[in-house]
């Protein structure tokens, strides 16, 4: 057997820091530590071989808790270092650890441009719609009139959608899930690593001391299955423990009450549809639809940048690359003296 | 016109002669042509021996518009010759210029003092051209080529050289590769068989060393030093930049070598061209950005994040007139305080300056060897000048070059692998991710020694500050001594300079101890670190002066750093240094 093609073997435990984790206890951002520890060892993909590249915040201390590679840089610009480094390194599994004021206020540009360009790295959206490392202040994606330490009187900012920001952008691939709901979390993970290409992933986070039940509509039992809809391929839009559906007629969204009506007329999910993606991500808008969790839109057949930046490329030895150089440096004007 | 120049410099360098060039053109693209903000002006000084300076007067000038005479003028020599074409002296022309129409130069004898060859080269060149039948506008485009071929008659130059340049650039139009050989020959012709001269003005070789030259300009010979360097540590080369007046360049010739694995970034804005140059450099590439001071300023964070990392990472700093948006295409050195401490926090780099357009090639290489070995930011600084100012240089082949050794690794020796451990030079040894048992995190947050955890102890932070200043303090082990480039250290009095006015300062004190004065010359190119004999040269000298194209910038450091009573010399109006004026405040400060 060739060693080259022995995959390391490893688990949840081998990834594990010497650090300590010194998020608040009760936060979101343990179970999506714990989840992405339950996915890494079963991708295939060799520990020394991932980089998890974050920015600053609560979400972005990530990287110091997974033993794999790792850089915590600076605000807002995880995603062109991690631009950088998967184009010089295309081999690499390279993941951005980020969260929505890192993401999408101080390092909302870059964030476009990387949607735009697509190279294959996973983004990793940590949005529990506050700052909670400076303790409180509203972020891009607070709820208008949000009353913070900053914000007394309520916000006067409308709030980013961020998944119909990242379609605008023009990302290959966008899902939402959320931090109390692990094996989805597995499963939006695994389908990001497999998408080749940049894959947006909004993760919804409580904080549970600044913005303590921000999602709390999604998971609280009473009244989390009237409100999230769990997205398949392929499958019908159903919610409300099956009693509730969504149709598209004429290109509007529609509830359907299925206890009533045949559910042949509803909507089925297709996730290649950016028609269909844009009108799910506007869901966000729209308090009497439920929050769509899952695979939102893909596109796989896009080149990656990585490998238009490397099919440009001609790799040659150092004494090539020597003797080429040397006649670029004489140029085709030269003279001797 | 700054084609024209170009050919004219190229022409005169493979004759042999020295020289030097400034390109001075507007910061618009297409401003508006016969207005006196308009003007492109190229200044070319060619010698038979050594050449310094772009020079401080002309003894020809080319002045296609009334514009380009009227802003010109004031250069030219008593006896100086003026090419007019008088078709840029219609009334249009003199209103653009805002000359009143009875005050036209051309007559009004104002230009007594001048040797005045007025021509219309525009009618001339479509004479000459009438058996192409080209339209109006390209007839007229080759008037250029026509002058160049008159000053080629003057200069006694031979036209091959630009004739071949001619058929690559016009490769796909033959009729315009003829018309505009016809146009250069037409005015050569012309000059020859006009009796202005009884015979052409000859300037002879200069003497160079044996050896291969070419003509380079300073951005062309970063962009070689900095690949170079790449090749030579077999470390390809990434380049994140934004582009930037007058550093794109650097952009534009770094992205056309990708056979020789170069990636360039074309990031959307300055920080994420200096980030993705910092993920590179982490993966193991070598990591550059490229810009000039207001895109510096945009990256400053970054640059201290790098710091913190301790990766390798060039920063060019290719200056231009500021603050703010400033002056685009004019010269300045008024970055220098920024790139010494313009970032939060004490966050030390090596900052070295580029003396000449050929000398950035050395610098440049110098900047990415140092990175690489001391795993530290370096900026490189040079300015609008040099960076399009041309000059003969031999070129230096790679093998001649110092070996690098840069501090990636892929596995170790050591038991475990500590990725703040210290190398003999204080640098560490970065362990490239994809390297199975070494696996890390680093981070912007202060690092613990050796282990590089978070550490916030108050003794491991003060140890830290000072572990990285010393780093880059040990560069100082790497670069050469510095020496005297004039003078010694018995001399009367020491001018320091940095940067692009080496040219200048060197010829002004060359003039000054012909005429009997006693002067020395040093010139920093190593500014963070300086060599470690500076302290002791510079206290050699009772008189100190400091020569810069800013408001006092590294008068300050000479004064802190060697408790000296140095004297200022300064220029702030986006040109360089003219060896008179130089001359003229030596002379003030040393009351000679």
């Amino acid at each position: 057997m060739n060693p080259e093609q022995t995959i390391e073997v490893f688990t949840a435990k081998d990834l594990e820091t010497d650090q300590e984790v010194r998020w608040c206890p009760g936060c979101g951002d343990y179970a999506i530590l714990n989840s992405l520890k339950k996915v890494l060892p079963d991708l295939g993909v060799k520990r020394s071989d991932m980089v998890f590249v974050s920015g600053i915040g609560c979400s972005s201390r990530l990287p110091y808790y997974l033993n794999t590679y790792g850089m915590h840089s600076i605000h807002g610009r995880a995603t062109s270092i991690a631009t950088g480094l998967k184009v010089s390194r295309p081999e690499l599994s390279v993941w951005v650890i980020t969260g929505d004021g890192d993401a999408l206020s101080i390092g909302g540009n870059h964030l476009i441009h990387t949607l735009r360009r697509n190279p294959d790295i996973n983004i990793l959206l940590f949005n529990n719609q506050i700052y909670g490392l400076t303790k409180g202040q509203f972020s891009p994606t607070s709820e208008l009139g949000k009353v913070t330490k900053s914000s007394p009187m309520g916000t006067v900012d409308q709030p980013f959608n961020p998944l119909a920001l990242a379609l605008g952008a023009n990302a290959s691939f966008i899902a939402r899930t959320i931090d109390r709901d692990p094996k989805h979390q597995q499963e939006i993970y695994k389908r990001a690593h497999a998408h080749k290409g940049c894959s947006l992933v909004e993760i919804y986070q409580n904080c549970n001391v600044f913005n303590d039940g921000a999602f709390e509509i999604l998971t609280d039992k009473s009244t989390k299955a009237s409100n999230t809809l769990l997205l398949e391929h392929g499958k019908p839009l159903v919610f409300n423990e099956g009693k509730q559906g969504i149709a598209l007629r004429n290109g509007v969204a529609e509830l359907v009450d299925i206890t009533k009506q045949a559910n042949s007329e509803l909507w089925i999910h297709d996730e290649n549809d950016p028609i269909k993606a844009y009108i799910l991500s506007r869901f966000f808008e729209q308090a009497e639809f439920p929050t769509p969790l899952g695979v939102i839109y893909v596109r796989s057949e896009q080149a990656t940048l990585n490998d238009l930046v490397q099919a440009q490329l001609s790799h040659s030895n150092t004494a090539e690359k020597t003797a080429q150089f040397n006649t670029l440096l004489k140029g085709n004007k030269s003279w001797e003296v | 016109m700054q084609l024209t120049g170009t050919q004219f410099a190229e022409t005169s360098a493979i004759f042999g002669n020295d020289l030097a060039t400034f390109p001075d053109f507007p910061a618009e693209i297409r401003a508006p042509i016969g207005t006196l903000p308009g003007v492109s002006g190229y200044q070319i000084h060619i010698g038979n021996s050594d050449v310094y300076t772009p020079g401080d007067t002309y003894d020809v000038l080319v002045a296609m518009n009334a514009a380009a005479l009227k802003t010109n003028i004031k250069s030219l020599k008593p006896n100086g010759v003026i090419i007019a074409n008088t078709e840029g002296f219609d009334d249009k022309n003199l209103r653009l210029a805002k000359i009143s129409e009875d005050q036209n130069p051309l007559h009004d004898g104002s230009l007594a003092a001048f040797k005045l060859i007025d021509i219309n080269l525009t009618k001339l060149t479509k004479q000459a051209l009438e058996p192409f039948n080209l339209g109006n506008k390209d007839a007229e485009r080759c008037k250029n080529m026509y002058v160049l071929g008159i000053v080629y008659w003057l200069f006694n130059r031979e036209l091959k050289h630009t004739k071949d340049h001619i058929q690559k650039h016009f490769a796909k139009n033959e009729v315009l590769v003829q018309a505009n050989i016809k146009a250069l020959e037409s005015g050569y012709h012309f000059g020859e068989t006009n009796e202005w001269f009884s015979h052409p003005i000859e300037i002879a070789a200069a003497t160079y060393e044996a050896g291969l030259y070419r003509s380079i300009n300073g951005n062309q010979a970063t962009a070689m030093g900095l690949l170079g360097a790449s090749v030579k540590a077999e470390t390809p080369l990434f380049l994140g930049s934004y582009p930037i007046t007058p550093a794109s360049d650097i952009l534009h010739e770094l992205s056309k070598h990708k056979g020789m694995d170069v990636i360039s970034f074309q990031a959307e804005d300055e920080i994420a061209g200096i980030c993705s140059a910092i993920g590179a450099s982490y993966g193991g590439r070598l990591g550059i950005t490229t810009s000039s001071g207001p895109g510096i300023a945009l990256k400053t964070e970054a640059i201290g994040l790098a710091t913190m990392l301790e990766l390798p990472l060039v920063i060019c700093n290719i200056q231009r007139g500021g603050p703010s948006t400033g002056l685009p295409t004019k010269t300045e050195q008024a970055d220098l305080l920024q790139a010494l401490y313009g970032r939060n926090g004490e966050s030390p780099i090596v900052v070295i300056a580029a003396a000449t357009p050929s000398d950035c090639y050395d610098k440049a290489y110098m900047a990415a060897k140092i990175a690489l070995e001391h795993t530290v930011p370096v900026m490189l600084l040079s300015d609008g000048f040099i960076a399009n100012g041309a000059e003969p240089w031999r070129i230096k082949a790679l093998e001649d070059m110092p070996s690098i050794n840069s501090q990636f690794i892929c596995n170790t020796s050591d038991q475990t692998y500590l990725p703040y451990k210290r190398q003999a030079n204080f640098a560490r040894q970065h362990a490239l991710p994809g390297s199975p048992g070494l696996e890390h995190r680093i981070g912007g947050l202060e690092k613990e020694h050796e282990t590089g955890n978070i550490s916030y102890d108050a003794a491991n932070h003060e140890f830290m500050v000072k572990m990285r200043a010393a780093k880059v303090a040990k560069v100082a082990d790497d670069i050469p001594e510095q020496t005297l480039a004039l003078g010694n250290t018995n001399s009367k009095a020491l001018v320091i300079g940095w940067g692009s006015t080496y040219g200048s300062i060197h010829q002004a004190i060359i003039e000054l101890n012909a005429e009997g004065l006693d002067l020395a010359q040093l010139h920093l190119s190593y500014i963070q670190p300086m060599p470690k004999n500076i302290a002791e040269l510079i206290k050699a000298f009772d008189v100190v002066m400091v020569a810069e194209m800013n408001n006092g910038q590294l008068i300050k450091v000479i004064r802190d750093q060697f408790l000296v009573d140095a004297k200022g010399i300064h220029k702030i109006q986006g040109q360089p240094f003219q060896v008179q004026e130089l001359k003229a405040s030596i002379k003030q400060i040393i009351n000679a």
